[in-house]
């Protein structure tokens, strides 16, 4: 019986991570498609969550506990989760694709000889799992080969969260079983402090109701007046995608994306944005997109309402001047 | 302290990407070829911190075709001391596309081990294929500790301080002993440019290029790449710059 196991994960405020329940979607889809079971992991600390999942989603939990997971480490993890799999013997493994499962999630399939399946978009039938190669411009369907594991995380943003918490509505709540995996000090090889935030953040994006978000297509810093002033023209916010905060032209509060803020404004102007995904995340719940891009294969269009396939150095200034003309 | 920085070479950015004729891989005839980004990320770390000790020693790494070379160069340029190029055919039997990531992280970590490096650094995933793996799979095979998404490293008594990029803007300091292995985030440093100098010291530095092993069969099989198809209908504005500036105006004022 090769049944399905997502691995959900929990933040330090007592809330699920928001792709843990995108990809319980996901392993529940994909455990309907093949007929068959579905469970769930927590590793750790989860407080009422465990109890909570079981009795909303229906689904049996494995409650992996030990006092050295009381806190993450990518070592103690990895030992715990391939313990589990050796108990519960999945099939199939599905971990919501977050910044802590890009930490231990290869290193345990390493330990299985297999090989994580990391940041799906889309499960097929087979299954098929689609990831997207250069920046977004592919897609490419796998398939896992041989008789081992299945490990595959799942992209945020890709599958449903059925809304209403975790799973449809259940006749039955899920059976708790707690699993204590066998882990010592001496395994344990790195030490993390708690998180902190850098400096207050001044600049919310979040609430802003027009954006313009400029991206490498900039070319130069000197160039970004340009966009300054069309902000300015547009009474908008002014944000950036990575890699022009990498590049300090703009502060990193500024920031539009996974590793920054996420916006929701009416109007989201991206101005030479390819659209790789870590931008996309944070700007999908955009009202409307306009995208002006030189090439017309930039994934940004896949999501824009409004395209223009164009010289931005051209496009920018005439905008502004009719900005100003019509204000 | 001898560092090694594994990096991959990828297409450049711009580069219009076409699926190759098997329908499951990129047509590579003709494309640019330029360092993944983070990875010269990961290479600029390395450079600081080998400046900052004031001693040290810096080894390249790159698996892949006869093109990588210039990639390696590019590094040398900037100051890594030695190159190794870990040589696979261009395509066919023991190719990247025949391998997957287990199998690369397998030929890297061996040309690594081989040079018992105090730390190795690489990116924090590739701008092409973006698994992502790469460099935690490495650290798993040499049997270090490792931390993802690294902004910026310090050197404590006999081991590592580094800070670590969690999400919505939160970071993590993370300690371990060495040797280990780390994948950098982008932006930690400024990355810089090679110099004339570099460009010509490079020309009498070590590239040493070793055979990959045979390559054994793939855990994940690649069925089919294509375009994705477009989902969202895109209203694509065309004409003059004035024009399209018009149209975008009057869209504008309907949206507020």
């Amino acid at each position: 019986m090769s049944s399905v196991l997502v691995v959900m994960e929990q933040r330090g405020d007592g809330k699920w991570h928001r792709v843990s329940l995108e990809a319980l979607a996901a392993g529940q889809k994909l455990a309907a498609e093949l007929g068959v079971g579905c469970s769930v992991a927590v590793v750790g600390e989860a407080g009422g969550l465990v109890a909570e999942l079981a009795a909303l989603a229906g689904v049996d939990v494995w409650w992996v506990k030990h006092e050295l997971l009381a806190k993450y480490s990518a070592d103690g993890w990895v030992a715990a989760l391939q313990q589990l799999v050796a108990e519960a013997k999945p099939g199939y493994v599905v971990f919501p694709h977050t910044y802590q499962v890009r930490d231990y999630a290869p290193a345990l399939a390493t330990r299985m000889g297999q090989v994580l399946i990391s940041d799906v978009t889309a499960i097929g039938a087979g299954p098929v799992f689609t990831r997207q190669w250069m920046q977004g411009k592919l897609n490419a369907e796998y398939r896992h080969v041989g008789d081992g594991v299945c490990l595959v995380s799942v992209q945020a943003g890709s599958f449903q969260d059925r809304g209403q918490g975790p799973g449809p509505r259940v006749q039955k709540a899920g059976e708790v079983r707690e699993f204590v995996p066998v882990i010592e000090v001496g395994q344990i090889r790195t030490r993390a402090g708690e998180p902190f935030r850098e400096a207050a953040q001044t600049v919310d994006l979040s609430a802003a109701q027009v954006i313009v978000s400029v991206g490498r297509g900039i070319g130069e810093q000197e160039n970004l007046a340009m966009v300054e002033e069309l902000a300015a023209a547009m009474g908008a916010e002014l944000a950036a995608s990575r890699p022009i905060c990498d590049a300090g032209w703009l502060p990193m509060e500024r920031q539009v994306g996974s590793s920054g803020q996420t916006v929701a404004p009416k109007v989201y102007m991206a101005v030479g944005i390819s659209g790789a995904i870590q931008h996309l995340v944070g700007m999908k719940g955009a009202k409307t997109v306009i995208a002006i891009n030189k090439d017309e294969a930039a994934p940004i269009f896949e999501i824009a309402d409004v395209g223009v396939v164009g010289d931005l150095f051209e496009i920018v200034p005439a905008l502004t001047k009719a900005l100003k003309a019509g204000a | 302290m001898k560092i090694v920085v594994a990096v991959k070479q990828v297409p450049e950015r711009d580069a219009v990407v076409r699926v190759g004729a098997d329908g499951r891989s990129v047509d590579e005839s003709d494309l640019a070829w330029t360092m993944n980004e983070p990875d010269a990320y990961a290479l600029e770390e390395a450079l600081q911190l080998k400046e900052r000790a004031g001693e040290g020693e810096i080894v390249v790494l790159c698996a892949g075709p006869e093109r990588v070379v210039s990639t390696l160069r590019e590094a040398l340029a900037k100051g890594a001391d030695r190159a190794i190029h870990v040589v696979v055919p261009e395509e066919g039997e023991g190719s990247l596309g025949t391998r997957d990531a287990l199998g690369v992280a397998t030929l890297l970590a061996d040309a690594a081990r081989a040079e018992a490096a105090d730390l190795v650094l690489t990116g924090l995933q590739s701008d092409d294929l973006g698994a992502g793996q790469t460099g935690v799979v490495m650290a798993e095979l040499l049997g270090v500790p490792h931390a993802t998404l690294v902004l910026a490293v310090e050197l404590v008594d006999g081991g590592l301080r580094v800070k670590r990029e969690l999400e919505d803007g939160w970071f993590q300091q993370v300690e371990m002993p060495l040797p280990a292995l780390l994948t950098v985030q982008s932006g930690g440093n400024k990355l810089r440019y090679a110099t004339l100098m570099g460009i010509k010291r490079a020309k009498l530095k070590e590239t040493r290029a070793v055979e990959a092993g045979a390559s054994g069969p793939r855990v994940d099989e690649v069925l089919k790449v294509a375009a994705p198809e477009r989902v969202k209908r895109t209203e694509m504005l065309t004409g003059s710059a004035d024009e399209i500036a018009a149209k975008i105006v009057a869209k504008l004022k309907m949206l507020r």
